[in-house]
């Protein structure tokens, strides 16, 4: 196990001092981040990994048994902490890739799929995230927005009774919007008054949540008689279409995720636009010199960054779960922090996080519902990534990588 | 340098330590396993997971005797937000349950679904009864609702509550404004005013208005914080008994109230006296929802081939609910309240006395 390697006392490293990115006068959290390598990316799942498999032989019960009489006979231990934790990761991987045991071909290839939709709204919210990130704007408010962009798109799609593509384009644009109009508000308050964006979309989270609340209170609101907080369910032209029958679940989101991911690509790596957001995000003073109206740039990114996230909201709405309850954004919005931080904000790498984080959450209701493992153990793996992510001079010392000479290129 | 010479002698204790607990002696090889039936059973929470001292906590508790007193098969999987109820559920039929149960309103659409799909499993949905997609109440062949018609036994606690108050106010908060929680706030009120008009008082009710239907809330079930602010807003408005009806947040009301001379608390869904122990001193009585026996009985019918989908309710008469004893507070409360109460029960169970809540299962 790898978990070996951790283990080991860290060694004295004179160049520690020498991680922080060569060239640049102001080293910020955001520039660590973000230079760190693939490599560092890589590394920190397969540390995260190990730690979750500790916690996993921790948690079981057969292993604390036979941890109680470890000296007696310690080969038991180690064979229950070996079982334990191999069920638990081969679950998660049948849960996730491809399922060897199910019964019928179809079920064998859902898992897949699976980690396919799981993965929808993260990408388009890390997207979000990422492309404020580039930006030198922290937008912690991916939550809100996609709790926006669900109520928009929910309403608009239970509401309205149109014909088919059309209903679903208006339901889309109402989620974009709403999305956009959240985060639009943090960045005209940053822009205007120079507002924290961070303390300010953090707010807009909570007044997204309790605005959500108290909405699915109203009857108006939800069309539905039931007191109960749930809104009626969206018609079926706003849904977004299938790509595969029944009973897989995988939508048209999908293909717009990929889409939103090429455009967000575009525009950052290829237009003019893009190239004032990263200049901003730089060095926001030297952009300013160049001639960039730092906050107009603000506004923008912020109203991009959140009709993405919106986005994100209208497809777990009208890709999945087709009505709205209190608790269906459910932390999409911050699991795309992590998404987009172990994307190194780029919009690929994006993409790839959050299949990865798809397939560990469509994974982690087959390592649950077979081996009892804990779901909070998808947490800690992800939430390990993310402390590691954050500090690339740590996952380097523990492998004991050289740091990097100079800040690399996408 | 002092800490460097620290580090050897920490693990030195820290491995001495692993190493006491772990010199026990290896059980025998020959250890048979039971014989364990083939059926399964299965439960699926809601967001609000296993430990929230509340009805999933409740449900599981029935659940894991069941299981336990039966020698069932069983899975269960923790849904961590509402995207999840799909998956888990859809996961259970996968591993072969036979019965399933859901915790929880917010599960009844994709219980209901599932349970049209998989005619030959039997479902089990606490505290709401199955629904379409619009919301409609659906009945199938094997789908059994588990209800509770709290209202009874919260009108018994806001009896005790007005009868025992000494500043002539009372106060109850919500975690959210849904069924399952102002059926509580309903009954409690309805307790109060029927003290008031029985012994012409004049306690006043703080935190909920019945005919308004709105009142206090904590906006949800995990923010402790918010439930100590809340109560501590009606201990200075005066009122000496609070009644949280929000699972975990209720703890920080109890720290709140305990800090008060003279206050005191009632707990809800279980006997707070025992699942609350830190508080056992200020708790009055508590609104007790037997969830755990309904759903231990219906494992025990589910596997004996018995399951009927005929809905459960439980409410005074079948002890279905109830309110705990005083405890230690026993000598707080008046013994022609106490006399009242017991009237009072008798005259819910024989339908004399009727207490309605909208959130009353129909």
């Amino acid at each position: 196990m790898s978990s070996t390697t951790v283990s080991q006392p860290p060694a004295p490293q004179p160049a520690a001092g020498g991680s922080r990115p060569a060239g640049t006068g102001q080293p910020g959290l955001m520039r660590q981040i973000l230079s760190g390598s693939w490599l560092v990316s890589l590394l920190a799942i397969v540390i995260a990994l190990a730690v979750g498999a500790v916690l996993i032989a921790v948690a079981n019960p057969d292993v604390q048994e036979t941890a109680s009489y470890f000296f007696a006979r310690p080969a038991d231990f180690f064979a229950a902490a070996w079982q334990a934790i191999s069920e638990a990761y081969l679950a998660l991987l049948r849960g996730s890739v491809f399922d060897w045991q199910a019964t019928s071909a179809v079920r064998m290839v859902r898992p897949f799929t699976e980690s396919l939709v799981s993965a929808t709204p993260l990408i388009l919210t890390g997207l979000g995230i990422a492309l404020a990130f580039r930006s030198g704007l922290f937008n912690i408010g991916g939550q809100g927005q996609v709790v926006l962009g669900s109520i928009c798109s929910g309403f608009l799609g239970y509401a309205l009774h149109l014909p088919p593509v059309i209903h679903l384009l208006v339901a889309l644009a109402g989620g974009i919007l709403g999305g956009a109009i959240w985060a639009g508000i943090a960045g005209v308050l940053k822009a205007r008054t120079g507002a924290n964006e961070v303390i300010v979309t953090i707010m807009l989270n909570s007044i997204a949540g309790f605005l959500f609340a108290y909405l699915l209170k109203q009857a108006w609101f939800k069309h539905t008689d039931s007191a109960n907080p749930i809104s009626a369910t969206v018609d079926s032209s706003a849904m977004l279409p299938p790509l595969l029958p029944s009973p897989f679940r995988l939508n048209a989101g999908f293909i717009v995720a990929i889409l939103a991911t090429l455009l967000v690509w575009w525009l950052l790596e290829r237009s003019t636009t893009g190239f004032e957001f990263r200049a901003v995000g730089e060095n926001p003073n030297a952009a300013k010199t160049a001639g960039i109206s730092v906050s107009r740039v603000t506004i923008t990114v912020m109203l991009i960054a959140g009709a993405l996230a919106g986005l994100g909201g209208a497809a777990q709405i009208l890709g999945t779960e087709g009505k709205l309850s209190a608790g269906v954004g459910g932390s999409i919005g911050f699991d795309a922090i992590t998404v987009a931080l172990l994307g190194r904000s780029r919009p690929l790498g994006t993409f790839f996080a959050g299949l990865l984080f798809g397939a560990f959450k469509a994974g982690g209701y087959l390592m649950q519902a077979q081996t009892g493992t804990p779901i909070d153990i998808v947490l800690v793996v992800q939430s390990v990534i993310v402390l590691l992510i954050a500090a690339p001079p740590l996952v380097r010392t523990i492998f004991r990588l050289p740091a990097p000479v100079k800040k690399e290129d996408a | 340098m002092k800490r460097k010479q620290l580090a050897p002698l920490t693990a030195v204790v820290a491995v001495s330590a692993l190493a006491l607990s772990a010199c026990g002696q290896a059980p025998s090889e020959s250890k048979d396993s039971e014989q364990k039936s083939d059926y399964k059973a299965c439960m699926v929470s809601d967001a609000g997971g296993w430990d929230d001292r509340s009805f999933n906590q409740s449900g599981k508790e029935g659940f894991d005797k069941a299981v336990k007193e039966f020698g069932l098969q069983e899975s269960d999987a923790e849904s961590k937000d509402d995207s999840d109820f799909t998956s888990n559920v859809d996961q259970m039929v996968q591993q072969g349950c036979k019965l399933i149960y859901g915790v929880g309103f917010n599960l009844a659409p994709v219980m209901t679904k599932s349970a049209q799909e998989n005619k030959d499993i039997d479902y089990a949905l606490i505290d709401s009864p199955f629904t379409d997609k619009d919301g409609k109440t659906v009945e199938l062949d094997n789908a059994k609702p588990i209800e509770f018609n709290t209202a009874q036994a919260a009108f018994l606690a806001g009896y005790v509550a007005a009868g025992t108050t000494k500043s002539n106010k009372v106060a109850t908060f919500g975690g959210m404004n849904i069924p399952s929680v102002t059926i509580f706030m309903d009954g409690f009120a309805d307790g109060v005013k029927k003290f008031n008009q029985d012994k012409g008082k004049d306690v006043k009710l703080l935190g909920w208005d019945k005919d308004k239907q709105s009142g206090s809330f904590s906006g949800d079930f995990d923010n402790q914080s918010q439930g100590q602010t809340l109560a501590n807003q009606f201990l200075s408005q005066g009122a000496d008994i609070v009644m949280p009806v929000a699972g975990p947040v209720g703890l920080g009301a109890a720290a709140a109230v305990k800090k008060k001379d003279g206050a005191k608390l009632i707990w809800v869904d279980s006997d707070g006296y025992e699942s609350a122990p830190d508080y056992k001193d200020i708790i009055l009585t508590s609104v007790v929802k037997g969830i755990a026996n309904s759903v231990y009985d219906t494992a025990k019918e589910a596997k004996d081939d018995k399951f009927s989908a005929e809905p459960y309710v439980g409410d005074l008469s079948n002890d279905g609910v109830g309110i705990a004893p005083y405890h230690d507070l026993e000598g707080d409360v008046p013994d022609d309240v106490k006399k009242s109460v017991d009237d009072l029960k008798q005259q819910i169970i024989d339908g004399k006395l009727k207490v309605e809540s909208k959130a009353s299962p129909k």
